[in-house]
């Protein structure tokens, strides 16, 4: 209580001066409620326990909490960088983040749990009986790391997701067979949308922490000092209880945290072995991103060249309709593509998702291909095709003979230049829970805490499979045109 | 009549603009026709119609037996014999230039005929070697001379043994010593039972090497006879603006 009213009056003094700084805090609104949201009634506005936690925190300072949006993937780089001081947004306490940020006492702890569907419940209680199974999590999260764990112990299949809201519609939809995440995010989706329970057992234990850049010791202290003067007197609990997640074993919590001094940061991961850990990673998501790029690129050869014909030899009304499709796909963002294949068609066709990630890159690029097939096939002069008639070729003949082989000269450059722009597109897909270089590279990043290792090994896997195929695109341009 | 090439009342209108108007012409097997007139006379839209790329309004094209009616070109699939009889050596070649001059060649035999790649090439290496280009065969069009890709446009052309053979201003491009070995090559065609169709304003040409000439003047037949008869003494004023300075053919398109 001292501490309190120290403080108080330490930020009266303040204030009473030259008016303090605002606190920055960072935190995501789009994770929503009960962390951040967007208020229903002010949508310029937030609130959620983060925000009243922050709110404690700088009033206990003596300075006005003022919030700046960042994407939750990013608030650690973005806290470390100076963007705000403080980042709390559901923030999990582990040792990495320990080791290279300054990060509050916890003020919450939350349990793993996995949900799974009704039918499944009596069978699917652990990770261990979901060997050869997906399970799904946000990416880059402790659940995550857990997911990872089990994956060499039982076999469990991760699926990584970007929000925490398509994990639990892909469970009741049956793309995945159980997700794992916090006890707050499953209730609240449960409330949602239903259509899975909660298994009572927790998986792991988990707390939420403030994390602040780490040369920000001394805020850290002052932020630690309030954090335990609001357990104290309560104001942490009425907060929880009007968010609704108060639990009597969180006021045990709180009594265990108020009664031992401050965690010890833990030993990171060395840059080296952090490296050889995810190696084996990103090799498997490097061949992802191939396979992917290939299949996709196969398939918008294949329909590029079909929606070509088409339009250059179809009668009026094909002509139109494919012509609308190219516009339609050109015209549309490939991520919106994606999203519609994956999410939306979801009703209809319950596509895996590297099928989808294959369909919405390949349909996507048939609309660039066709464009460059088309220009090259009316490349070709007149006399050409007169020539091939003469000699009494049917106009298929022509087209596989005469025409198409001509155009196809014409059209490697353009080819495969978007063949390289697909390989980077390919990226795209890791909004629909495909992990492939760049996805596992960023949490890569996000665990190791540097994009520059990990940055120069993905840059690298892409310039590798780019490089020589730029290459072995020209030699073969020169030979035809040498030939 | 029934084996060679008749032409009987060919009308051909571009829009508004008529480019030939009744136009009567026949080749015999064995003969060697010269279809002579300024540029823009209606030559090589005579050629077109024969060749089924032009459609024509009225009239009829008959090719040994074969009959083509006025109206829109029909589908390939209803041409295939005309194809077989009518061979076309373009202006320009046309030589598919992603092919090899053996693989231009043997192109319509290997495909439109379905003969066997063995055979097609032996009979393509037969020609290429009758036009002494044989030592080309591997040679990309781009790599040949201006005679050599004419040699080969007619071995192409003769692949599929054709009854008549149509030719587009072939002396164009060509110095004198290879107009007189072109105009040896076609004599020899014509030995063989060919009716050839040669337009050209070549009249040097023409007195050489043809057996008849008919002169064709914006879109109407205005002269034709035996060649030398024609050219000797011409009894149109097209023909013998065909015969005066080629510069002087240029500053008057219209010989009316």
């Amino acid at each position: 209580m001292a501490a309190v009213i120290l403080l108080g009056a330490c930020g009266r003094a303040a204030s009473g001066g030259t008016p303090r700084a605002p606190l920055r805090w960072g935190g995501d609104a789009e994770g929503g409620a009960p962390f951040v949201e967007a208020d229903p009634s002010d949508p310029a506005r937030v609130r959620g326990f983060d925000v009243e936690i922050a709110a404690m925190i700088a009033h206990g300072l003596g300075r006005e909490p003022r919030f700046v949006q960042v994407a939750w993937a990013s608030i650690e780089a973005s806290v470390e960088r100076g963007d705000f001081d403080v980042g709390m947004s559901g923030v999990e306490d582990r040792p990495e983040l320990r080791a290279r940020h300054a990060v509050s006492i916890p003020y919450f702890e939350f349990h793993e749990v996995l949900a799974v569907r009704p039918d499944d419940a009596g069978r699917l209680r652990t990770l261990a009986d979901l060997a050869g199974r997906r399970v799904a999590t946000l990416g880059a999260t402790t659940a995550y790391r857990i997911l990872l764990d089990a994956r060499e112990r039982y076999g469990v299949i991760p699926v990584s997701y970007d929000d925490d809201v398509h994990p639990y519609a892909d469970l009741v939809a049956g793309r995945v067979d159980a997700v794992l995440l916090d006890d707050i995010i499953a209730r609240r989706s449960l409330r949602r949308t239903g259509g899975f329970v909660i298994q009572p057992v927790p998986v792991a234990t988990g707390h939420y922490v403030a994390v602040l850049a780490r040369r920000n010791v001394a805020l850290r202290d002052s932020v630690n000092a309030v954090l335990r003067s609001r357990m104290r007197d309560g104001s942490l609990e009425r907060t929880f209880r009007a968010w609704g997640v108060w639990s009597d074993a969180e006021g045990r919590y709180f009594q265990r945290v108020l009664a031992e001094s401050p965690p010890r940061a833990a030993a990171a991961l060395s840059g080296a072995t952090a490296a050889r850990t995810y190696l084996p990673a990103l090799l498997r998501a490097a061949v992802v991103t191939l396979l992917l790029s290939c299949l996709s690129m196969a398939l918008a050869v294949a329909a590029g060249a079909l929606v070509a014909a088409g339009r250059v030899y179809g009668p009026p009304l094909v002509r139109r309709l494919l012509g609308l499709y190219v516009e339609v796909t050109r015209g549309t963002p490939v991520l919106l593509q994606l999203f519609v294949i994956y999410y939306g068609l979801s009703g209809l066709v319950r596509l895996p998702a590297f099928a989808a990630a294959v369909l919405g890159l390949g349909l996507n690029y048939a609309a660039y291909e066709s464009e460059i097939y088309r220009a090259a096939l009316e490349a070709i002069p007149r006399s050409q095709l007169e020539a091939a008639r003469t000699l009494g070729l049917s106009e298929g003949q022509i087209l596989w003979l005469v025409r198409g082989p001509q155009a196809l000269r014409l059209a490697l450059a353009p080819m495969t230049n978007d063949f390289v722009a697909l390989l980077k597109d390919s990226s795209l897909v890791s909004v629909i829970t495909v992990v492939e270089l760049t996805k596992q590279t960023a949490i890569y990043a996000t665990n190791v805490g540097s994009w520059v290792v990990p940055g120069i090994v993905c840059a690298v896997v892409y310039l590798a499979f780019s490089l020589p195929l730029s290459h072995a695109a020209r030699r073969l341009e020169r030979r035809w045109s040498l030939a | 009549m029934s084996a060679g090439l008749a032409v009987r009342g060919l009308c051909v209108s571009r829009g508004a603009r008529a480019v030939l108007r009744g136009v009567d012409l026949e080749v015999a097997p064995g003969e060697l026709c010269a279809l002579m007139g300024v540029s823009g006379a209606g030559k090589s839209t005579v050629l077109r119609a024969i060749a089924a790329l032009q459609p024509f309004g009225e009239g009829s094209i008959t090719v040994g037996g074969f009959a083509l009616r006025p109206g829109p070109l029909p589908p390939e699939s209803r041409l295939r014999e005309l194809r077989s009889k009518v061979g076309m050596v373009f202006q320009a070649h046309s030589l598919f230039e992603h092919l090899t001059v053996l693989e231009n060649v043997t192109l319509a035999p290997v495909h439109s005929l379905r003969w066997t790649r063995e055979r097609a090439e032996e009979a393509a290496l037969a020609l290429l070697t009758a036009l002494g280009v044989a030592a080309r065969a591997s040679a990309r069009p781009r790599e040949l001379s201006g005679g050599e890709a004419q040699r080969v446009a007619i071995a192409r052309a003769l692949a599929l043994d054709p009854l008549v053979l149509l030719m587009d201003e072939p002396t164009s491009a060509l110095d004198p010593a290879r107009r007189r070995a072109l105009g040896e090559t076609l004599r020899a065609l014509a030995k063989q039972g060919r009716g050839l169709l040669v337009a050209t304003h070549d009249a040097d040409f023409a007195r050489a090497h043809a057996d008849r000439v008919v002169v064709l003047a914006d879109g109407v037949l205005v002269e034709q006879g035996e060649a030398r008869e024609v050219l000797l003494r011409p009894a149109h004023r097209a023909t013998r603006a065909l015969l005066s300075a080629p510069d002087e053919l240029a500053a008057s398109p219209n010989p009316y």
